[in-house]
């Protein structure tokens, strides 16, 4: 088997990775005995292979980790409240709970939207429809969207729930529901 | 002596045991569940926001949302693909509200499918691995690292840096394999050519790359 240049830089990553069978290997090697510019092209992407992965290149900041946890520490800290945390939490909750009662007799409000793309919706959507939310996100849609960012990480609830952790429909699967402004 | 393969298992398993207590209601071991991907969790970040304050902010938010959603994890995944998956999510938001007011690399072609001619250095000079523990030299390569595309940055930090399979790396960015092979071929010829001429005459001072018309030098 021959092959040209073009050939051995369009291999030249699957070669370093082993990922070649052994007659194209074989003949990406003796191409490159005798071709001083494929040879340096192979060189290269074996050293910068390397380089960047070496530990080094890896570093994390100073005090990343300890700072993680601290954050993480802050979000635990209900499950693990003392008895003055659950006093508070539960003066805390009537305030809130009064609240509700004052905001559903003045208005229908919903929770605060994630998104300021799409409106509130104008015909009521099931609360029991099953829609996909996408982490990182900020709508949910149906699961036949095509507009669906990152599907792999989707997961999977009812609109109500979607709604209550503040995702908006999709403008796109869910524009029936949608009020065109 | 253990295989490496049973080492995997092993360490799988007790994956397995953590997220169940976890589910069940033991948060706190949640730290034993990320420890060993918080790294990896910075470097994702860090390879979408080439900022270290913002990567990291970013990471942090990541792991708190996979700890809230904790629950909703599927585990016929894999739990540092997930993780992984929400990182990139959550860091590819906060870039497209960067990008109102940032410049594109220039090596952010659109054809990716197109042929890439490597520049003609027949004379490669060899970056020694030691030259790593000058402070200079790592900056240099996270500088050439940072011209690629996001695409391209994306996969050969996964891929090279994070030593990720191309099947995991594929999962994890909702691409197909066929695809992290053609950008991860991109990316290192295109990372060569950044680097190839310098190392003859002292591209420690004065960045060979960063001669040319490139305005964010």
């Amino acid at each position: 088997m021959g092959v040209n240049c073009e050939k051995v830089w369009r291999e030249s990553s699957n070669y370093l990775d082993g990922d070649v069978s052994p007659d194209l290997r074989k003949a990406i090697e003796e191409h490159a005995q005798g071709c001083p510019r494929c040879a340096a092209v192979l060189a290269g992407l074996k050293n910068i292979v390397q380089l960047y992965g070496d530990e080094r290149m890896s570093e994390v900041p100073l005090g990343y980790g300890q700072r993680l946890h601290r954050r993480l520490n802050e979000d635990m800290l209900p499950a693990r409240r003392g008895f003055m945390g659950w006093m508070v939490a539960f003066a805390a909750s009537i305030l809130v709970g009064g609240a509700f009662e004052v905001a559903k007799s003045a208005s229908v409000g919903g929770p605060e939207r994630v998104s300021q793309h799409s409106q509130p919706a104008d015909r009521q959507i099931p609360s029991d429809l099953r829609v996909l939310v996408s982490l990182g996100g900020k709508l949910f849609h149906l699961p036949t969207c095509r507009s669906i960012n990152n599907r792999a990480s989707a997961v999977a609830m009812t609109a109500q729930q979607a709604m209550r952790d503040g995702y908006t429909p999709c403008p796109r699967c869910l524009r029936k529901y949608l009020r065109v402004v | 002596m253990r295989t490496a393969l049973q080492n995997d298992l092993a360490a799988s398993s007790h994956e397995d045991a953590l997220l169940k207590r976890i589910k069940d209601g033991e948060r706190e071991l949640f730290y034993e569940l990320v420890q060993p991907y918080e790294r990896r969790v910075y470097a994702a970040a860090l390879s979408i926001l080439r900022n270290e304050a913002e990567a990291e902010d970013a990471a942090q938010e990541a792991v708190l949302k996979a700890f809230k959603h904790i629950g909703q994890f599927r585990e016929e995944a894999k739990f540092s693909t997930w993780l992984l998956q929400i990182t990139i999510n959550e860091a590819r938001m906060r870039r497209r509200k960067q990008l109102a007011h940032a410049m594109e690399p220039i090596a952010d072609q659109p054809n990716e499918d197109g042929e890439y001619i490597p520049r003609d250095f027949a004379d490669w000079r060899e970056i020694p691995s030691e030259t790593l523990e000058r402070h200079e030299i790592r900056d240099a390569l996270m500088k050439a690292l940072a011209m690629l595309g996001e695409k391209y940055r994306e996969v050969f930090v996964l891929r090279d840096m994070q030593r990720l399979s191309i099947e995991e790396t594929a999962k994890i960015l909702d691409i197909s394999t066929a695809s992290v092979k053609t950008r991860l071929l991109r990316a290192r010829l295109m990372l060569r050519d950044l680097l190839s001429p310098g190392f003859g005459g002292g591209w420690t001072t004065k960045l060979s790359f960063a001669k040319g018309n490139k305005p964010w030098e």
